[in-house]
């Protein structure tokens, strides 16, 4: 059987956080009542002129500085003509030719593999409105509505090279690019609100062969869940088609994720001739250097940076800061507990393990959870103190979640100090050996796991405060 | 002599000088109106009621003691695509027949800012795109020096109202000569300004890199006090120049003496009526006796002009006019069952021949495949005519052309388009070039006003101004009245 090689190209619009629109002064904000925000401009009122918002530049520069793109000083809009009922002019200011930025990367790390992504070019744009239907879809509606308030919110587009090779490096070179426009504070990334969102250029291609095969470009792509799914089942129908002996067609289809399957949209021949040409209403941009530089003095530290300073300075295993600076909330939030920790590490565990999921299990981010970062460290102090044992912790840990409050308090309030009293331990200890004949003659007879179950009475006994350490001593001690 | 007579800057000193006041003004020309435009038709919508008011206020202020702005209280008419809030503009399209838009274009709020009075909105070619204002959804204008003629375009009824005491000034639009050419052909005088001189927001676009907005007026004087009010930097329009806009009144000074007037070989050539370049020859002698020095240039790119103005205007035009897509407001087929019939049966019943002819020409040439051959190419040989009026101006200082090839022609003379098209060949490099051009009465052919244009350096309106205004002093042409088929 062939075998063979995925090529994956990625289109990514990402929703600017310009509290204006990209050409007129209405507010961008999202959620309200339809066609609120909307004027002359952003409406397409006979007569009405775009003028650009200069922050849009800003941001879209800030990102193209982030994402190690080569800056066009000269960079112009043009018009991207098609009908749609949500599209007010009937055509789409974008940059066509001369695009604010070109020759980019991302570096991405797959299993322990590095590897850099290519960025074709990143290119301004203006977002178009969006037609709410009275039925359930289009065609089994009575009438469709349009709801301009979004239609002027500017976007970038960041298209990648087709670099990556399987949905993993996808959605790592995703991963890394929310993050990067999450850094800088150019998108706030909501892919289920659609401020950031994806399509996939999907080829295979024979191992061996010089040429990439022919490509799909896969839509509405809401997730990075949908995202991995949607490559796999593209590659999986377009394997099926060269093995049947078949030709795959260049179209685009539509990810229906409910049925998990992608569906043909339409052909390169049904295909728009989008007849661009330069947008005559708006005078071509000039960035001076003074402009990029400031721009560049003033990044944030970027995911990579911040990845290889929490290795440093606090010794995470790279995978963990990986994965902690992955979300910048999350950083941001480790950095606040980590400044009064006396375990780093111990904050990155908890932050990776019990707040994860209990993230996941509320589906929300870090953004929204109650317990203050010098909470979480106070705990993990309490720990490394000896105050509680990590059972105890995680009880304290769901005593927060119900109400943020200092741990310290929580522990008084509840009786939960762990008792490091050796005297008092080894009375339990004495009665557990008292009690537990068999248990003891098992450790003797070489049975370690015996031990186990004598360190569980003795915790049973004192109610989860004994402190398993000194209880684990003090039986070994007494069995010798 | 009769109130609907007057000049703007007459009507300003006897409203200053209480000898008439603005209602009584405003209600002459509406009087007038009555009974002369069953026979022009220039006007698509008035506002009489609104007017009246307007004027009313401008009174109370004068009888208050207040100052008044030059165009306070005097009344004139708006080219019907100029957006007016609560005033329905139709570009004289079936697309915008019911039209009432819901802002004021930014030249409309600095006349509202002026206190003049709005009679109400003119005739055109629909969207702008013809000569004639036969295009109109709503029938063509008639020229007031004759009947029978067109009253050229695309603001024709702004002329023709001027022309036929109608409206004491009025503002059109020129994208490629459609201020300039009706100016000439009702022996009006009319601007167009420097591109980028006035804020195009709310003008409905046609060509986007050629439209501007202009006065028409009855002399060179109303002219630079219309331009006066409605240039200037607008932060809607990104395309409008960011630059101090002279006084353009302090520019109306006669005297010529030393001026360089440039005469452009390739203006006076074999497509140039006789009689038109006789009146020009003339115009010429008057200015070598006024002092001016007459330079012979060339602008050897002025042949590819109209070709090249038939690309980028109709490119400009077919995105321009998409929005009109039955959508948001406008003419709504109801034959349609989708979305995308809704669109298509919209525009085919909603436009005219003339506006889906050029939707079609700009949809072609920007086309894949098609684009380096014609627009990018058409882009290109637009910097050769600018380099053109560089090294002109290197020699003179205004150049002086017919403002268009022949005197008015007979309505629905079934001229073919091209041949139309054609006759826009004096007036369209200027626009091309994005110059100031003026056009104003020169002399009479047959009874119909022949106007002559003068061309300006980029933002030199002042210069193109001085030398009209020197021109006008030394002769009788802009004192002479259409007679409207009868005696008057």
């Amino acid at each position: 059987m062939t075998r063979y090689i995925t090529v994956i190209g990625l289109e990514v619009h990402a929703e600017l956080k310009t509290k204006t629109k990209a050409f007129c002064s209405c507010s961008t904000a999202f959620g309200s009542r339809p066609n609120t925000h909307v004027c002359p401009v952003c409406t397409g009122m006979p007569g009405a002129l775009p003028v650009l918002n200069k922050q849009v530049v800003e941001f879209a520069l800030r990102a193209a500085l982030a994402l190690n793109c080569r800056i066009n000083k000269f960079n112009k809009f043009d018009r991207k003509n098609y009908f749609y009922p949500d599209l007010a002019k009937g055509y789409q200011i974008s940059q066509f030719d001369q695009p604010i930025c070109e020759h980019g990367y991302i570096d991405i790390n797959v299993e322990g593999e590095e590897k850099r992504i290519g960025i074709t070019r990143i290119h301004m744009e203006e977002d178009a409105g969006k037609l709410v239907h009275s039925g359930a879809t289009i065609s089994t509606s009575d009438f469709s509505a349009v709801d301009y308030n979004r239609a002027g919110v500017p976007l970038i587009e960041i298209v990648s090279e087709p670099d990556m090779r399987s949905a993993e490096e996808a959605r790592a070179y995703m991963e890394s690019l929310k993050a990067i426009l999450e850094y800088t504070d150019v998108c706030d990334c909501k892919m289920q609100e659609g401020s950031l969102r994806c399509d996939a250029n999907i080829s295979i291609m024979p191992v061996g062969a010089k040429e990439f095969g022919t490509r799909a470009e896969i839509k509405n792509l809401n997730s990075f869940r949908a995202l991995v799914r949607a490559i796999e089942y593209e590659v999986e129908r377009q394997k099926e088609i060269l093995e049947d002996g078949g030709h795959v067609v260049q179209e685009t289809r539509t990810w229906d994720d409910v049925n998990g399957v992608t569906l043909s949209m339409r052909s390169k021949e049904e295909a728009h001739d989008y007849r661009y040409f330069p947008e005559p209403d708006l005078v071509p941009i000039q960035l001076d250097d003074a402009w990029i530089e400031r721009v560049r003095s003033e990044l944030p530290e970027l995911p990579g940076a911040r990845q290889a300073r929490l290795v440093k300075s606090f010794g995470l295993p790279e995978y963990d800061a990986g994965q902690i600076v992955s979300s910048k909330a999350m950083a941001d939030y480790f950095d606040a507990a980590a400044a009064t920790a006396k375990d780093a590490k111990g904050v990155a565990n908890w932050l990776l393990g019990d707040v994860s999921a209990f993230l996941n299990s509320e589906n929300i981010g870090i953004e929204d959870f109650k317990v203050a970062p010098a909470h979480l460290a106070e705990l993990v102090n309490l720990i490394k103190d000896g105050v509680l044992s990590s059972k105890l912790a995680k009880k304290v840990f769901g005593e927060l979640l119900k109400e943020d409050a200092s741990p310290k308090a929580l522990v008084e309030k509840l009786g939960l100090q762990q008792v490091s009293d050796e005297g008092a331990i080894a009375a339990l200890v004495d009665e557990a050996i008292a009690a537990n004949p068999q248990s003891v003659a098992d450790y003797k007879a070489g049975k370690d796991k015996a031990i186990g179950f004598l360190v569980g009475q003795i915790m049973k006994k004192s109610r989860g405060k004994a402190n398993p350490g000194l209880v684990q001593k003090l039986l070994k001690e007494r069995l010798q | 002599m009769e109130l609907y007579r007057l000049t703007a800057h007459e009507a300003h000193d006897k409203l200053v000088k209480k000898e008439i006041s603005s209602v009584e003004l405003t209600e002459a020309l509406y009087k007038r109106i009555e009974e002369t435009e069953p026979k022009v038709k220039a006007y698509v919508t008035l506002d009489k009621e609104n007017a009246l008011a307007q004027a009313a206020a401008v009174d109370a202020a004068i009888a208050a003691g207040k100052e008044i702005a030059p165009l306070a209280g005097v009344p004139g008419a708006i080219k019907d695509n100029i957006s007016t809030k609560g005033l329905r503009t139709t570009c004289s399209s079936k697309m915008l027949a019911n039209m009432v838009p819901i802002y004021d274009a930014h030249v409309i709020k600095k006349l509202r800012q002026a206190e003049t009075i709005f009679l109400g909105k003119t005739n055109m070619d629909e969207f702008a795109m013809g000569s004639t204002t036969e295009t109109s959804f709503f029938g063509p204008t008639h020229n007031p020096w004759n009947l029978e003629l067109i009253p050229g375009g695309s603001s024709g009824g702004s002329a023709a109202a001027v022309a036929a005491g109608e409206a004491l000034w009025s503002l059109g639009s020129d994208t490629g000569g459609s201020i300039r050419q009706p100016a000439s052909f009702n022996g009006c005088v009319g601007i167009k300004p420097t591109y980028g001189r006035v804020s195009r927001y709310g003008c409905v676009a046609f060509a986007s890199s050629l439209d501007q907005i202009g006065p028409i007026t009855r002399d060179v004087t109303d002219a630079a006090l219309v331009l006066n009010c409605i240039s200037g930097k607008d932060a809607m329009d990104a395309t409008s120049l960011d630059v101090p806009v002279p006084d353009f009144t302090k520019a109306l000074v006669a005297d010529v003496k030393g001026l360089r007037i440039g005469l452009p070989a390739e203006f006076y050539g074999e497509g140039t009526a006789r009689v038109v370049k006789d009146e020009l020859d003339k115009a010429v002698e008057i200015y070598k006796k006024l002092g001016a020095e007459i330079v012979p240039v060339s602008l050897p790119h002025t042949k590819y002009a109209v070709i090249t103005y038939y690309i980028i205007a109709p490119a400009e035009a077919s995105a321009n006019l998409a929005r009109f897509d039955g959508v948001r407001y406008g003419y709504r087929s109801q034959q349609a069952t989708s979305a995308p019939e809704m669109t298509t049966q919209s525009r085919t019943e909603g436009f005219g021949l003339e506006v889906r002819r050029r939707i079609m020409l700009g949809t072609y040439v920007l086309s894949s495949g098609y684009y380096d051959a014609y627009y990018k190419k058409a882009m290109q040989v637009r910097t050769l005519i600018c380099q053109d009026y560089a090294e002109a101006f290197k020699k003179c200082d205004v150049l002086l052309t017919p403002t268009s090839p022949v005197p008015a022609y007979k309505i629905d003379s079934q001229m073919d388009p091209l041949s139309i098209y054609m006759l826009d060949v004096t007036t369209i490099p200027v626009n091309m070039a994005g110059l100031p051009g003026i056009s104003l009465p020169c002399g009479f052919a047959d009874g119909l006003p022949i106007g002559m244009q003068l061309i300006g350096r980029a933002l030199d309106e002042a210069t193109v101004l001085r030398a009209a205004y020197t021109f006008e002093q030394a002769t009788e042409f802009h004192k002479v009245y259409a007679k409207l088929g009868g005696k008057d």
